[in-house]
């Protein structure tokens, strides 16, 4: 990969397409085929986890308790008790985006979290859902957000229009996050092993030197692994706060 | 095994409590919470009022294009909107800077 001195940090995020003739015909690449064993193994750890039904749970029952019970506090804490309603569709967003983010650690895998073209899609879902709930539950009142109670209303012009972008840069900011914490920790981790490459090219004192960039590698590894559960916690819980709005209106 | 956990109730569920905080089990729901917003790094502050600052610019210059091409007035709309989306995007950095004290108020 890095064998001459151009270091192709961007080529990991194409896509290719997997499973042989068929794969190619239906267009399923490997991002695909990662998010369908993020949605296996959710599943699995549930239904396997929580197969056995101790009281005193084993390993995999613990870990399917401690996520759901972790996203059900996040939700009531953040919505309030409606947020029960909503707690499937957190704990989906939030397994899918964390499963995605950790499996792309792995070797030979893929971050299918690192395309716009994914977050995108789930902040689109979310702000649409949030908005529908809105309007659901407060009907035409739901306008009523873009213009707060107690301003001057020979400013309104002013406050509506940019009421109006702050709700719709929602979704962007959403997206744009994960998304851009996912591409920054690969391509460092990219350019630091192609230096590593480099390195062991120029002899023994490439060897030795070559120990530093892969240093830093295992250390952005934890860090990277901090940084897949953050985003992941980050998106959820702005869902949950966007959720509060929605139900609530201030 | 439930006789036994029977038998000392309550100093069972202390025993546990304190274990649980040691392990740091209790601790990171409830702590979790509020770092993640407040006691961020520097660093992901600055990525996240970076981001928030773009992304209204974004939409805002979206709008102004499309409603350009939609009026045929190519360049006004846009003007007005990349004002009017950096305005946005302050009041973004200022959505998630500020709202802490008025929040817990409520």
């Amino acid at each position: 990969m890095a064998a001459g001195h151009t270091i192709d940090a961007l080529g990991q995020f194409e896509l290719h397409p997997v499973l042989g003739a068929v794969g190619r015909s239906v267009g399923f690449s490997q991002s695909s085929m990662m998010m369908l064993i993020a949605a296996v193994l959710t599943i699995g750890l549930l239904v396997v986890g929580m197969s056995a039904k101790a009281v005193v749970p084993g390993r995999l029952q613990a870990l399917a308790e401690m996520l759901y019970d972790f996203v059900h506090k996040m939700c009531i804490e953040q919505i309030g008790e409606e947020g029960k309603k909503f707690f499937p569709f957190v704990f989906t967003l939030f397994t899918f985006i964390l499963l995605g983010n950790l499996l792309g650690l792995l070797p030979f895998s893929f971050a299918y979290t690192s395309h716009i073209a994914v977050t995108f899609s789930l902040a689109a879902i979310v702000i649409v859902l949030v908005t529908g709930v809105a309007l659901a539950i407060h009907g035409m009142h739901f306008f009523s957000y873009f213009f707060p109670a107690g301003a001057p209303i020979y400013l309104a012009w002013l406050i509506i229009p940019v009421e109006i972008i702050s709700y719709l840069s929602r979704p962007v900011s959403l997206s744009i996050r994960l998304f851009a914490n996912m591409v920054a920790g690969h391509v460092m981790f990219e350019v630091f092993a192609s230096f590593i490459v480099m390195m062991a090219g120029a002899g023994l004192v490439g060897y030795i030197g070559g120990v530093g960039p892969l240093a830093l590698n295992v250390i952005l590894m934890g860090f990277e692994l901090l940084v897949a559960c953050l985003q992941a916690y980050v998106f959820a819980v702005l869902t949950c706060i966007y959720l509060h709005d929605a139900v609530h209106l201030h | 095994m439930s006789g036994k956990r029977g038998d000392d109730g309550g100093s069972f569920e202390d025993r546990l409590a304190v274990a649980r905080r040691k392990q740091g089990l209790d601790a990171p729901p409830p702590g979790v919470g509020k770092p993640a917003k407040g006691g961020m790094s520097a660093m992901g502050i600055g990525l996240r009022v970076g981001v928030e600052l773009v992304s209204a610019l974004v939409v805002a210059i979206a709008i102004g294009w499309w409603l350009d091409s939609f009026f045929h007035t190519r360049p006004f709309l846009l003007m007005l909107f990349v004002l009017l989306g950096g305005a946005a995007g302050l009041l973004n950095v200022w959505r998630l800077l500020m709202p802490k004290d008025p929040a817990k108020t409520k």
